[in-house]
């Protein structure tokens, strides 16, 4: 199905991501992929968090059914939160959303949790590189027009 | 409540964002957006001059938001923040936009793509800004002690400089004795002093002076809490202490490359490392007459990118010192290029030349061969300049090998939470602007943690953290930044999931105005926003992220996919 929408839609799609990371390591992982000048596809507009557990399930669902066509949480690494415990949360939550957009009609691999440390600046444009094709090929977003 | 006024401030960063994204038309398109009433861009938005315009266009232009799109909050966000605030405006209504290190710099070749991403970013900075609301920040005492841990060169001077500032420091050490790998060296480059008349007098300083008190034979179990108020165990064979302390300065040092599996490293006995020659050779052996070392050993290659530094110097040093133990002995540096940085390594490498130390260029994809079974006898190497092959009689091969990250960094990482670099040393805060700092505030790094650093590197280095760490307990406390939770109690319906996942027991359930509800300590709260997510009713709230303000991100950037319809 990811094959046909790929086709479908060209190489002309571009995907727009919405990515939230945390202060401590993926923002800063982001930074350093900055001043390291990696270049990565234009397709992933941050917002800053303090971790990656404040992000609401809302805020995923809210950004997916508004037509964006991908959510991306970046966190630290397990065992490396800046607050104990925080990405623990963000990544149990992660699995329920996955099953939650699934039920909702939203291909889950829509959103991806992924971990990227302040030092890994590669790991920063390698995830967002490899989560922007894979988006690609699910092609476009198309929530419902209610929504 | 007045009406919103935000000031756009779009920085060109000279040619850093500029040269990438078209400002003047980011600048345009800010000019569009609800509420903005004032929009410029800057040459350097940092600048004095830039800092003046803020704050001349928050009287001029009455404007009660301020949106500035230019680096990354990491460094730049106080200095704007105090411009907002020396204009009159709560520093809480500063909203940052990162459209050089998020855009310019990851788009160098995209610029129109680059200019759409910014345009996006500063849309959805904007929204987030109308929802800002003023905050005070809360003022928490720092406990006025501080902890060193290592007690090398870096954190003995530390400790000392510090204790001369009369704080009290406890200095941990996991090896029994104080002086950390330089006590393993016997002379030191470039003065060739013996290490011993440099560590002696400072030990002893350490030892006497009645502020430090020195866990030898000890390490941190575990840290607990944040600047001005952390909680340290320390154990010392099978007894613990517990400490409280305000600041803490990481100075654990680094190690020697054991390089195993090269040159017959561990398996020819006259093949050791400059350490090994430092500790054996140095003190009472015979002088071999025919030395050749290899330098760059186990550095500047792919699984280890970094140059050690002052390796090269080492190797300097020890040529130096055989070929005055004897002089008509040979000795050979194969390098492959001799970093011997600044002014008086390059004249002590000028020196080593005038006393016949040769010096001979490998390349890398032709390395060295030793020769011998048993033991090694020559060593084989591509003579660069010459364009063949030579064969150097050797009595003993010397290693030179970089410093590599200390044993245990990750634990002390993880317990302190502040990061490792890609070669698992410490990793600052900032490269350039904050070099001896880490993120986390009230935690400081020196010395060989950071990267291999000679003596006067990590004695500057030490001075700097002991500076650093001195400033929150001189001033008796810390502003914490107003990114605490907050309980709406008319809406919260007390089931406790916010009391279950904080990380910092920093939420009671509280009889009150309006039946039992949460209350948040803002003492204890530390702004994670995991109370946030974990409640039901939306009634927990982050102060400068809260849902209305991260709504308005999403909305803002979804609407540009429909040509600006809709609304938050």
């Amino acid at each position: 199905m990811a094959q046909e929408a790929h086709e479908e839609h060209g190489d002309g799609f571009e995907p727009r991501i919405l990515v939230f990371a945390c202060n401590w390591c993926s923002y800063a992982g982001a930074d350093l992929a900055g001043v390291s000048r990696l270049q990565m596809p234009a397709s992933c507009r941050v917002i800053r968090v303090m971790c990656s557990a404040r992000v609401r399930p809302e805020f995923v669902i809210a950004a997916l059914s508004k037509g964006l066509d991908g959510v991306l949480v970046l966190g630290c690494h397990p065992g490396e939160c800046h607050y104990s415990e925080g990405n623990y949360f963000t990544r149990r939550r992660g699995l329920f959303l996955k099953q939650l957009l699934e039920y909702v009609g939203i291909e889950p691999e829509r959103f991806q949790v992924r971990w990227v440390s302040a030092s890994e600046g590669a790991k920063f444009a390698d995830t967002v590189e490899e989560v922007t094709e894979q988006i690609k090929a699910l092609g476009p977003n198309r929530p419902r027009a209610h929504s | 409540m007045p009406k919103t006024r935000v000031g756009v401030f779009v920085c060109h960063c000279g040619n850093n964002i500029g040269g990438v994204v078209r400002v003047p038309e980011v600048v345009e398109f800010a000019r569009t957006l609800p509420n903005v009433v004032y929009a410029e861009d800057n040459l350097y938005t940092c600048s004095e001059e830039g800092l003046s315009s803020i704050k001349s266009q928050i009287g001029e232009q009455n404007l009660n938001r301020v949106v500035v799109a230019s680096c990354t909050p990491r460094t730049h966000e106080p200095l704007f923040k105090e411009a907002c605030e020396e204009a009159g405006l709560n520093r809480y209504l500063f909203e940052f936009v990162n459209i050089r290190e998020h855009c310019s710099w990851v788009h160098a070749h995209e610029p129109a793509k680059a200019t759409e991403k910014a345009k996006e970013l500063v849309k959805m900075g904007v929204a987030k800004a109308c929802y800002l609301e003023p905050q005070e920040e809360f003022e928490s005492e720092v406990f006025p002690a501080a902890l060193v841990i290592g007690g090398g060169i870096s954190g003995m001077t530390a400790a000392l400089s510090l204790a001369g500032q009369g704080v009290d420091v406890h200095l941990v050490e996991r090896e029994r004795e104080l002086g950390g790998l330089i006590r393993r060296v016997r002379t030191l480059f470039p003065t060739e002093q013996d290490t011993a008349e440099v560590l002696g007098p400072l030990i002893e300083r350490v030892e006497k002076h009645p502020q430090i008190t020195t866990y030898l034979g000890s390490e941190v179990e575990s840290v607990e809490g944040f600047i001005g108020d952390f909680d340290v165990t320390v154990a010392s064979d099978g007894a613990a202490s517990e400490l409280k302390v305000g600041t803490i300065i990481v100075a654990t040092g680094a190690q020697e490359l054991k390089p195993l599996e090269l040159y017959g490293y561990s398996q020819l006995p006259n093949v050791v490392t400059q350490l090994d020659f430092e500790e054996k050779f140095k003190r009472d052996a015979e002088i071999p007459r025919n030395v050749v070392m290899i330098n760059c050993v186990g550095a500047r290659i792919p699984e280890r990118t970094y140059c050690g530094r002052f390796c090269c110097t080492t190797a300097i040093k020890n040529a130096i010192w055989l070929k005055e133990q004897d002089p008509d002995g040979s000795v050979y540096v194969l390098h492959r290029d001799v970093m011997a940085y600044g002014v008086d390594i390059e004249e002590f490498y000028r020196r080593a030349m005038e006393l016949g130390v040769r010096f001979l260029r490998y390349d890398i994809d032709d390395p060295p061969q030793i020769l011998g079974e048993e033991r090694a006898e020559a060593v084989r190497v591509q003579h660069q300049l010459m364009g063949r092959e030579v064969v150097l009689p050797a009595d003993l091969v010397i290693l030179t090998t970089p410093l590599v990250a200390q044993e245990g960094s990750e634990k002390v990482s993880k317990m302190l939470k502040v990061p490792l670099g890609s070669e698992g040393f410490f990793l600052e805060a900032h490269l350039k602007l904050r070099p001896v700092e880490f993120s986390t505030d009230g935690i400081f790094v020196c010395g060989s943690a950071r990267y291999p650093s000679n003596i006067s590197e990590s004695v500057s280095q030490a001075y700097a953290t002991a500076a650093k760490a001195a400033i929150p307990i001189e001033d008796g406390f810390v502003r914490v930044e107003a990114i605490t939770a907050y309980c709406d109690e008319r809406s919260c319906s007390a089931c406790g999931n916010c009391v279950e996942v904080c990380p910092f027991g920093a939420i009671e359930l509280q009889e009150g105005r309006f039946g039992t509800t949460a209350h948040v300590n803002v003492a204890q709260c530390k702004g994670c926003g995991c109370c946030v997510a974990a409640c039901p009713s939306g009634s927990m709230q982050q102060r400068g992220f809260d849902d209305r303000q991260l709504l308005s991100m999403i909305s803002a950037l979804a609407e540009e996919m429909t040509g600006g319809a809709g609304s938050p």
